[in-house]
């Protein structure tokens, strides 16, 4: 399903700025890159400006496939459907909680997605990390979405250039048909590769965080 | 950010199982609790959820019933914030093990097992079990194999065994492979979260004895 666009204001070439908090901007010209990611931008109106549109093209985009996840977690139909409701409405009402920094929108969405599925189709907990103070600059967060939406999407390719066997592991871990266990004695997902490109991203990023505190 | 002093840290494999949601309850606290305190595998957990949203991205759509965006829209009229976040005490047991315990360690409802040595048994679902264990400084928890999968991460203090050091934010697998003497290092008393799918295996008889009445 295509939608009109409306959060994607993010222009495809533009001069951006390279982002070193605490310091001078330094400017450089754009190589062409990803745009920022409409989904994001959608969030980011629902967290500041409670704006319904944007959320109602959330839903259009994120609640039939987030069904579609939570039957393959072996919810029936009816289950399913108000499990996803949930998680939408999770979405709206945690909203004020996502932070670019840390994640994309479709990132950010499916751990809500994953959590539901834990709770209201396995009737399971999850115990969930210690949330991280990041100090909130809203003003900056367009800047800081692109540069997610830009690590994100190189995992994404790096993700699509896998051979077919190994992306049909990730898929099948993700949407829970394998146990610790069988990806324990699966050799053949290449996590370290994976992880290390957004890894030292992320780490990039919480340094100049660190370094503002 | 300080550099952390975590040297012993989780496996792929189960990041990648927490970040799907397949990790038993147990085994989960451990890793969130370790996750609290470890930027590297924080990172790390990230990325593998960022996988997770580019799996849920390509993930084909079934279509929701006619009214579905209504009834979100009335979820979310009925209650637009959500349950609040709790607060937390600072304490050296992270937010999440607050959660079992109900606070820190002064909040734990130890229970003796021998030699200094106390528990006390989480309550998580049955798919695997969950303790804390203290140990006094000095101290040495009997000789022990495992038959399943145990996690154990250090909260306080520290201990050393055949394998290495494990300190405050180290997490030490155990298999069945692995038969250890966990020794408390002399001046602090060490806590540890331990989680496992099986009961402990001790060598000597009397521990083996015991083992059913003490629970570990």
């Amino acid at each position: 399903m295509t939608q009109p666009s409306a959060c994607a204001f993010v222009p495809e070439r533009a001069e951006s700025s390279v982002y070193t908090r605490g310091e001078a901007i330094v400017k450089r010209p754009e190589e062409p890159k990803p745009r920022s990611d409409e989904w994001t931008l959608c969030l980011l109106r629902v967290r500041d400006t409670q704006d319904q549109a944007a959320f109602v093209q959330l839903f259009n985009h994120f609640a039939p496939r987030i069904k579609s996840y939570l039957m393959k977690g072996g919810g029936s139909d009816t289950l399913a459907e108000e499990a996803t409701q949930e998680a939408l409405a999770t979405v709206w009402q945690k909203a004020s909680l996502f932070s670019p920094v840390q994640a994309s929108a479709s990132t950010w969405i499916f751990t809500i997605a994953r959590n539901k599925n834990i709770d209201a189709i396995r009737k399971q907990k999850r115990p969930e990390p210690e949330e991280l103070d990041w100090i909130g600059d809203k003003e900056d967060d367009a800047s800081v979405a692109l540069e997610t939406s830009q690590e994100e999407s190189g995992l994404r390719l790096a993700v699509s250039k896998l051979p077919q066997a190994q992306r049909t592991l990730i898929e099948r871990a993700f949407y829970g048909e394998m146990s610790h266990s069988e990806i324990a004695a699966e050799t053949q997902i290449p996590l370290g590769t994976i992880k290390s490109r957004i890894r030292l991203a992320l780490e990039r990023i919480r340094h100049d965080l660190a370094r503002e505190k | 950010m300080t550099p952390s002093n975590i040297n012993h840290h989780l496996t792929d494999a189960v990041l990648l199982a927490y970040s799907a949601g397949t990790l038993p309850e147990a085994f989960s606290l451990v890793v969130a609790c370790h996750v609290s305190l470890c930027p590297q595998c924080r990172s790390a957990l990230d990325g593998l959820e960022a996988m997770g949203g580019a799996v849920l991205e390509q993930t084909e759509t079934t279509a929701l019933s006619g009214g579905a965006l209504a009834a979100t829209l009335a979820k979310i009229a009925k209650d637009p914030t959500g349950s609040p976040a709790k607060s937390y005490r600072k304490s050296s047991f992270p937010s999440p093990l607050q959660d079992y315990v109900g606070g820190g360690p002064q909040s734990v409802k130890w229970r003796k097992v021998g030699g200094g040595v106390k528990q006390a048994i989480l309550a998580t679902d049955k798919t695997a079990s969950a303790r804390l264990l203290f140990i006094p400084a000095g101290t040495a928890v009997p000789d022990h194999s495992h038959n399943g999968m145990e996690m154990t991460l250090v909260l306080e203090g520290a201990f050393s065994d055949e394998v290495d050091r494990f300190a405050r934010g180290d997490v030490e697998f155990g298999d069945e492979d692995l038969t250890h003497t966990p020794i408390a290092e002399v001046g602090t008393d060490c806590i540890c979260l331990a989680a496992t799918d099986a009961p402990l295996k001790f060598k000597g008889i009397i521990p083996r004895l015991l083992q059913p009445i003490i629970g570990i």
